[in-house]
């Protein structure tokens, strides 16, 4: 019997084990390398190598390590794993001639592929070397729908204690929902339909005109709601309507839970979707910020057409609102409270449980039925009200819960963005810069709308800081930094 | 296998974990109360829904569509047979098994039919199995009393063969022997020693292991051999006489009408309600109104001369507490009701001599319906961790069993074959012993983990 609080032998051997198998995945690029020959396979390789050595000295004294995660253990792997990857991920970027990067660039670059936050530090994207350009979509791609869930989808090894993982990586207030009773099975379901979302844009893409290559990145950072491109104009650059069509749809689904995906797939009800309130606020989010951006850009003739302005608002509603952070044309030039009020769509986000970031549909809607629930027992002080999502009550605890993650939220908020300021970044950038990262967005506003390059060194650890923060929602960081955690 | 558990109490949350444990189920568990799911699902990879497990929206939602078995095991016999009933007729679920306590639907029946052979009229609960756990309970401990001296005795081929663990106490002609020894102390007894635990840990009997002091052996034995092979481990316990059961609850009574007329039964029941309705069922034994851990009742009633005190109340530390209370005052042979495996081996490791875990008995029942192959039966011991299983060969000479000899027979390590019963015979597991079509192989695993390897042996 142990002693110790903390499992961890047990940690090590599943950290060691996870970064085995990321190592494995720098084989897709590298082929992609030889592909297109642009040689940059020694780098690819030179970097599955190191981090499959790195992942073997942890794994192999720890290899007979047994016995069940625990919750506290369970909190330190999540944000030690999500560290881990940032850090192993930033490798082939640090390793790169071309781009060359620092250190924080290129765990700036990589925690923002891993959170799908999409926000770089590369300008020159179209001149890169193509199998570098794929690797970026694919670490969106993989921190997508979750590392963990990837884990515990293939790897058996997380047993019970793999629930606690999935919890604390799920975003969304109640995290107990399970689609099948293994975890691996949901696990593997919720893959599945990543994957299937994912083959049809590729499909889609293609079919729209893009070469393959783009088909498969663009469709990468779509459906993981994730935003990094191939070409500094980003969607804009295939000047389609067709493809921004494309990219509307797959961020909507992307930024819907995928749970929900799931039973309707199961069940062939398309009834499914419109039956979830979370779906309905979801889209009539959407569609009230899309006719708000309209009507202002018409008003103000920002473009030739009325339909180019429709098209145009569409897209970046959705495209902000999912934390994707596409664009076909910069969106903070745009007049009036427009790009703020973009800014501020982002902290509602998507659905939980889906890729995209934010605070999330279902905990506004939690919110503001607690709101109405105040009225009502104003106007009938004896009433009793419950606080429901369709038909079903929402508990207390919940509701407690969503309360708590709003306060935390807008105080982690406030700090990060002050302490931005205190680098020496005026006040919208270092407002819309927090707002994007903690948010999982992408671009913000003033000098960071279309990139980070003129954010100091400070600066970026901080904006990194921020999207680790959003990806995790928070909590299971601020678990790790409690002094009870460390106590036992 | 997909199963569907109602009941989130006790015995449902045991199932639950015993079923989950094994890869191959899928486990959903249906409970009214939304805090033990909760509880149960932190603690368990099972999915779980809150609701009436009778209701068929519920079942529905818990997956009863696609579900290979369900097992009700609420506290209520009615919600437990209507939900068998609700599965079938709308899901036609496979296996059915409903945990029904009260004698007054068991004891018909004809209220209740296996769906794979079902009656003309098509009438009565669609019910495969039933099983009472305080019924199985009260058998197990009857045996208990009857072998003095043991630890767990099971039935295997309907009683015609049992396996009996008990403690090896110094004194006994076979204790510091080699095992080979016990056929020449029994020439006319054929028993096979299957697994030997010294301090907790399992070791491999082979022909040279010498049999140490406090060593809990399992042997497989017919059933009318049994007490020649006992005596050979430890002393001759005298007969018992004397036997005091605390608790007259749905156990404790039970237990006393099936051994009032064999021993001096005293039963002791706090309740003065319960206790007079309790004597005006039995016939012969002793009905004491008190606390079962009240040193002056149980001096005054000669606790000292008792053969067995048995404490099955409800109250597992009750039960503890009584019977070391009457171990100390000079009770012969203790035995305690516990629940929780944890004090189950801090107790039977010092001051109660057997730990009887309700648990254990009544899971094995259940496993015998998840194991692939034609498994009969399946007893879990040593709290989970080994098992012994009934399975019956099929197939033609020359398959994975039949028509081969125990020694040429693949068996997972930790494996032995202990028995084999063929028609009314009972044959020891020697390796030149010859299996042949439709024996019933009774096989010891001494680590649970290798239960897969041996379904497939019995698969066809």
């Amino acid at each position: 019997m142990s002693r110790k609080h903390l499992n961890l032998g047990v940690i090590q051997r599943i950290l060691g084990l996870l970064l085995m198998l990321f190592s494995v995945t720098m084989l897709v690029p590298a082929a992609v390398s030889l592909l297109y020959a642009d040689g940059q396979v020694a780098l690819f390789i030179s970097a599955f190598l190191i981090l499959m050595a790195v992942g073997l000295l942890a794994w192999l004294p720890s290899r007979r390590q047994r016995g069940d995660l625990r919750l506290r253990d369970g909190f330190l792997v999540v944000v030690l794993f999500w560290s881990v990857i940032g850090l192993a991920g930033a490798l082939p970027f640090f390793l790169a001639d071309d781009p060359r990067m620092t250190v924080t660039e290129a765990v700036f670059e990589s925690v923002s592929g891993f959170t799908t936050t999409g926000a770089t530090v590369l300008v020159g994207l179209d001149a890169l070397p193509p199998s570098i350009l794929y690797y970026r979509q694919q670490i969106q791609w993989l921190g997508g729908i979750g590392i963990v869930v990837l884990a515990v989808a293939l790897l058996p090894l997380l047993g019970i204690g793999g629930m606690q993982l999935l919890k604390a990586e799920t975003p969304g207030p109640m995290k107990d929902a399970k689609l099948t009773p293994r975890i691996a099975g949901t696990a593997k379901a919720l893959w599945l339909v990543y994957l299937l979302l994912t083959t049809a844009g590729v499909l889609a893409y293609w079919a729209a005109g893009m070469s393959l290559f783009d088909a498969v990145g663009h469709s990468f950072a779509a459906v993981s709601t994730g935003g990094y491109s191939t070409h500094d104009a980003s969607i804009g650059y295939f000047a389609s309507p067709a493809i921004e069509t494309i990219t509307i749809v797959l961020m909507v689904l992307g930024g819907a839970s995928f749970a929900l995906h799931f039973l309707a797939w199961r069940h062939r009800r398309l009834g499914d979707y419109w039956r979830d309130p979370e779906f309905r606020a979801y889209l009539a989010v959407l569609g009230a910020t899309t006719f708000i951006a309209v009507a202002v850009l018409v008003w103000n003739d920002v473009h030739d057409h009325p339909f180019t302005s429709l098209r145009s608002a569409l897209f970046h509603a959705v495209s902000v609102q999912t934390s994707t952070g596409y664009t076909t044309e910069n969106f903070a030039l745009w007049p009036g409270a427009l790009p703020v009020l973009l800014m501020f769509t982002t902290f509602i986000g998507g659905c939980a449980g889906s890729t995209a970031g934010g605070m999330k549909v279902i905990r506004w809607l939690l919110v503001l039925r607690q709101g109405t629930r105040e009225v009502t027992r104003l106007i009938h002080p004896n009433a009793e009200v419950a606080v429901k999502l369709g038909d079903k009550p929402v508990g207390p605890r919940i509701v407690e819960a969503v309360w708590g993650f709003f306060a935390v939220y807008l105080v982690v908020f406030t700090l990060l963005m002050l302490a931005l300021m205190g680098t020496g970044v005026e006040q919208i950038t270092a407002f819309s810069a927090i707002a994007t990262c903690i948010n999982n967005v992408g671009p913000g506003l003033g000098e960071v709308a279309s990139n980070f390059r003129s954010v100091n060194a400070a600066g970026l650890w901080i904006s990194t800081i921020a999207m680790l923060l959003g990806r995790l929602e928070i909590f299971p960081i601020l678990v790790l930094l409690s002094p009870g955690f460390w106590r036992g | 296998m997909k199963i569907i558990i109602l009941g989130a109490g006790q015995v449902g949350r045991t199932a639950a974990y015993h079923l989950a444990r094994e890869e191959a189920n899928d486990v959903t568990v249906v409970d009214v109360n939304d805090h033990l799911l909760r509880d149960l699902q932190d603690r368990l990879d099972i999915r779980t829904v809150a609701g009436s497990g009778a209701h068929p929206n519920i079942l529905e939602l818990a997956g009863a569509a696609s579900a290979d078995m369900i097992v009700a095991l609420t506290n209520s016999d009615e919600v437990n047979m209507v939900a068998c009933q609700v599965a079938w007729t709308l899901f036609r679920t496979r296996t059915k098994i409903a945990r029904i306590r009260s004698l007054a639907y068991t004891g018909h029946e004809a209220l209740f039919f296996d769906t794979d052979t079902p009656p003309p009229d098509g009438a009565g609960f669609p019910v495969d199995v039933y099983i009472s756990p305080e019924e199985l309970v009260t058998q197990y401990v009857e045996r208990l009393i009857r072998y003095s001296g043991a630890l767990q005795v099971l039935d295997f081929a309907d009683g015609r063969v049992r396996l009996v663990g008990l403690k090896a106490v110094r004194g006994g002609p076979l204790v510091g022997q080699q095992l080979r020894n016990l056929r020449e102390h029994l020439p006319n007894v054929d028993a096979r020693v299957v697994a030997i635990y010294r301090a907790g840990n399992s070791i491999a009997p082979e022909g040279d292991t010498v049999i140490e002091h406090e060593d809990e052996v399992f042997f497989l034995a017919a059933t009318e051999d049994m007490r020649q092979v006992m005596i050979e481990l430890r002393r001759v316990d005298d007969a018992v006489k004397r036997v005091v059961i605390a608790g007259g609850g749905n156990i404790g009574l039970r237990l006393a009408q099936r051994i009032e007329d064999r021993y001096q039964v005293k039963i002791i029941e706090r309740d003065a309600a319960r206790a007079r309705r309790i004597a005006e069922i039995l016939r012969n034994a002793v009905v004491l109104h008190g606390d079962a851990a009240d040193e002056e009742l149980l001096i005054e009633e000669n606790i000292d001369s008792a053969d067995v005190f048995c404490a099955v109340t409800n109250a597992e530390e009750a039960n503890i507490l009584s019977a070391m209370l009457a171990k100390r005052l000079g009770a012969h042979r203790v035995m305690a009701l516990i629940n929780r495996p944890a004090y189950a081996e801090m107790m039977q490791s010092g001051s109660i001599d057997v730990a009887i875990s309700p648990q254990s008995v009544t899971i094995g029942s259940l496993l015998a319906h998840v194991r692939r192959g034609d498994v009969v039966r399946v007893h879990s011991l040593r709290r989970g961790a080994a098992e012994a299983i009934e399975a019956i060969a099929h197939g033609s000479r020359g398959g994975k069993v039949v028509g081969r000899r125990v020694e040429e027979i693949k068996l997972p390590k930790g494996a032995t074959i202990g028995a084999i019963v063929r028609g009314q015979d009972v044959i020891m597991g020697h390796h030149d012993t010859l299996v042949e079509a439709d024996d019933h192989v009774i096989v010891f695993l001494s680590d649970r983990r290798h239960v897969e390897a041996v379904e497939r042996l019995f698969q066809e």
